[in-house]
């Protein structure tokens, strides 16, 4: 063979296969349910095991604020994500902003809810059973989310600079995505931690 | 696919610095490069796993034998095991499936071509954070000290009061990095077998390679999670002070156990199922005829998948579990050998009538074959929790598992690099050598492996360092020792093969094997950008159409 050919028919039309970013990000998700799965299933099995006090009947107050702002940031993002569809960029801006002070907020609250617990209670993650379990699976989410709001800022500075436009918005959707999952998690935790752990 | 290309790239690598060429090779982000780099790393931890296998059965091979000591018995098993499944198996397979999964489905790279190069570089790290636990395991004092609490560190014995210094540590971080590398593989090999596939490649039409390498990536992603969800809690006891696994603090031994094994034995049908891959790519090839079955193969391996992710507590029916659960472990244990066993038929099948050619990446698929189904049944008979309750911890459980591992998985990879050395290479390996390799091993192995079923049917637990002679395990032990001195001799003469193959072996040219599958459509070693042009296929075996225009496949699929 001295050329470059091709011993198979031409390629047809109308072959498409789904966007590879949204394939990635669904099995990085399955992935993270995974782990939270494990952190989940040893705050339940030890739920109550605990020898010593503080105990989360003591100590936990529900975080009704800070949730209600992390689960509204989900529905901002997914507007910001329709805007930069159709191509309004300011919009997509605003709404991208807002999820980030509402994410921002909810990090507030568990970072208020910490101190609490540190210095009124004394309770740090090598005082008992319940502070081990309570601040690995708190703190797990709480990583998810600081990775989360990094990834959104660097997206809101590229945004800032003109640098996103209508034809990346199955990029930042994938990058939504996993917002989605970071909220769709604290659900899961604030049902495990504050309502049925105590 | 042109002569002139590959010409032009070797006159240009001729002139090059080697500096230039390290450096090409350390950034690669090309899928064939790193399938290599994977598989050339696994092969040097190979080597040392084996020679710690090797001093663990000098240590054993007579009574109060005292070649090393205790302690370096302790750390001998550990690092084996642990070398051999996270730095070994892991990243062996990774390597293929990285090399030949978008040759097969007709992609120039995979999904992610730089978290391909990141993965990878995290898994090998990973090995080497392990090893440098023999030189900083003890801190700044100099003094060497390895992990020893064995590979699976069962709590308590890995915490701090057990464990004290950073080896245990060093094995915790080393893990986790090799541990996130793998998932960021495991991603990008779906990723790029559900979104890159060319233009008429269809679920149905992928090859198994694809397919059980697809199964495979799902099960990375559900099953090396929890160590690492696992080994971060470790790490928090161990750090931070936390009582994950303190049971003094009323936490609990027991979820560790369940944790590690909950990886523990998906992991093992992680490694097997690429090996299940190979076999069905390789004895086709050999027998002259399409698979057998295809749509129940994808079944079956999909059905083992399911259903090995609810076995895992048959490793732990000695701690006693309650008997609803002994009950339903022992039966989805024995569960499983149904799709296993189908598969098993499906390969008779394929052989069964067919022109069957014996060169050694055959005769290495009918030894995979033949030990693989031995395999199954000792595990059928440990599935089984009475009989467990005797044996569990004895050498009948390493003789076992080392069937699966050594007789099935590696077999099968013996069986791969012997059908894809000519591809990745463009030279054949040694036939003669091939087949020396392949009777030594297969005598070596089971010399090593049939024997150790017995001291362990004697009662010889697991993991000790010496024996009292005269307790009837003496000769066995001897024996087994000897077995492992011929399968080392063997792996020297596969070293010795892929060296001198390298340099000396026959031009492979494009498809040496008449097979049919994308990979062989271009040149070997394959170019860059692999396809010139996209490929497209009518049915599961594009290179059969395409030499036999008056009947392809595509008229009956």
């Amino acid at each position: 063979m001295s050329a470059i050919t091709t011993p198979f028919s031409e390629a047809s039309a109308g072959w498409t296969l789904p966007y590879r970013g949204k394939v990635g990000m669904a099995c990085l998700i399955i992935a993270e349910s995974a782990i939270f799965t494990i952190f989940v299933v040893a705050y339940l099995y030890y739920a109550g095991k605990t020898l010593s006090g503080p105990t989360p009947r003591e100590v936990l107050e529900t975080p009704i604020f800070y949730t209600i702002c992390l689960l509204s940031s989900s529905v901002t993002i997914h507007f910001a994500g329709k805007l930069l569809e159709r191509g309004r960029r300011s919009g997509f801006l605003l709404l991208w902003l807002l999820t980030i002070v509402l994410g921002a907020l909810f990090l507030y609250g568990t970072g208020q809810e910490w101190r609490r617990l540190i210095y009124e209670h004394r309770l740090t993650i090598s005082t008992n059973l319940f502070g081990t379990t309570y601040y690995s699976l708190v703190g797990l989410h709480a990583f998810h989310v600081t990775a989360g709001l990094i990834m959104l800022g660097i997206v809101l500075l590229f945004g800032l600079a003109g640098r996103v436009r209508a034809d990346q918005s199955a990029r930042v959707d994938v990058l939504s995505l996993y917002w989605h999952f970071v909220d769709a998690v604290w659900v899961v935790v604030f049902t495990v931690v504050y309502i049925l752990g105590r | 696919m042109s002569s002139d290309v590959l010409a032009i790239q070797a006159a240009e690598a001729a002139g090059r610095p080697w500096i230039q060429t390290l450096h090409e090779w350390v950034t690669t982000v090309d899928h064939k490069r790193l399938g290599i780099l994977y598989i050339l790393y696994a092969l040097v931890f190979l080597v040392i796993g084996g020679v710690e296998a090797t001093i663990m059965r000098i240590q054993l091979i007579r009574p109060h034998n005292d070649f090393v000591s205790p302690q370096v018995f302790n750390r001998m098993f550990t690092m084996h095991g642990t070398t051999m499944i996270f730095f070994v198996a892991m990243p062996i397979m990774f390597g293929f499936a990285n090399y030949l999964v978008p040759l097969m489905i007709g992609a120039r790279d995979m999904a992610f071509p730089r978290l391909n190069a990141f993965s990878f570089w995290l898994t090998a790290f990973g090995g080497f954070l392990l090893y440098f636990s023999f030189l900083g395991g003890s801190g700044l004092y100099g003094a060497g000290n390895a992990p020893d609490v064995g590979w699976w560190a069962y709590a308590p014995l890995a915490s701090r009061a057990f464990s004290p210094g950073h080896s245990s540590d060093y094995w915790t971080i080393s893990l986790l990095a090799s541990g996130f590398g793998s998932i960021g593989t495991s991603i990008n090999i779906i990723a790029t077998i559900i979104s890159m596939r060319c233009p008429g490649m269809k679920l149905s039409r992928m090859p198994l390679l694809a397919w059980l390498n697809l199964v495979m990536s799902g099960m990375v992603l559900l099953a090396i999670t929890p160590l690492s969800a696992a080994q971060l809690m470790l790490l928090v006891d161990r750090y931070l002070g936390g009582h994950f696994f303190d049971t003094q603090a009323g936490g609990s031994a027991t979820l560790w156990m369940h944790f590690f094994w909950i990886f523990g034995h998906p992991e093992v049908y992680v490694l097997i199922i690429p090996c299940f891959a190979f076999a069905s790519e390789i004895i086709p090839v050999f027998s002259r005829k399409p698979i057998f079955g295809y749509p129940v193969m994808v079944g079956a391996t999909v059905c083992i998948a399911f259903v090995s992710m609810s076995v895992w507590a048959h490793h732990m029916f000695t701690i006693g579990m309650n008997s609803y659960a002994n009950s339903f472990f022992t039966i989805t244990t024995m569960a499983v050998g149904v799709p296993t066993g189908i598969k098993i038929f499906n390969w008779l099948g394929t052989m069964w009538g067919g022109k069957i050619q014996f060169r050694t990446p055959m005769l290495f698929c009918i030894g995979f074959l033949f030990q693989f189904l031995i395999a199954g049944l000792t595990g059928i008979m440990l599935a089984s929790s009475p009989f467990d309750w005797q044996l569990s911890g004895s050498y009948f459980v390493v003789a076992h598992f080392h069937y699966v591992i050594v007789g099935g998985i590696l077999f099968a990879l013996f069986a791969a690099f012997y059908y894809w050395y000519p591809k990745i290479t463009g030279r054949m390996l040694s036939e003669g050598l091939g087949k020396l390799h392949f009777w030594l091993f297969l005598i070596g192995f089971h010399v090593t492996f049939d024997l150790m079923h017995i001291p362990g049917l004697l009662g010889m637990p697991r993991r000790i360092y010496t024996y009292e002679p005269g307790r009837g395990w003496d000769t066995w032990n001897f024996l087994v020792t000897i077995g492992a001195f011929i399968q080392a001799l063997a792996i020297l003469v596969f070293v010795a093969n892929l060296v001198i193959s390298y340099f000396k072996g026959a031009k492979a040219g494009d498809d040496p094997w008449d097979a049919w599958t994308l990979e062989w459509s271009v040149s070997s070693p394959p170019p860059a950008y692999n396809f010139a042009s996209t490929p497209v296929v009518t049915s599961r075996r594009p290179l059969w159409d395409l030499k036999h225009p008056e009947d392809p496949d595509s008229r009956y699929e």
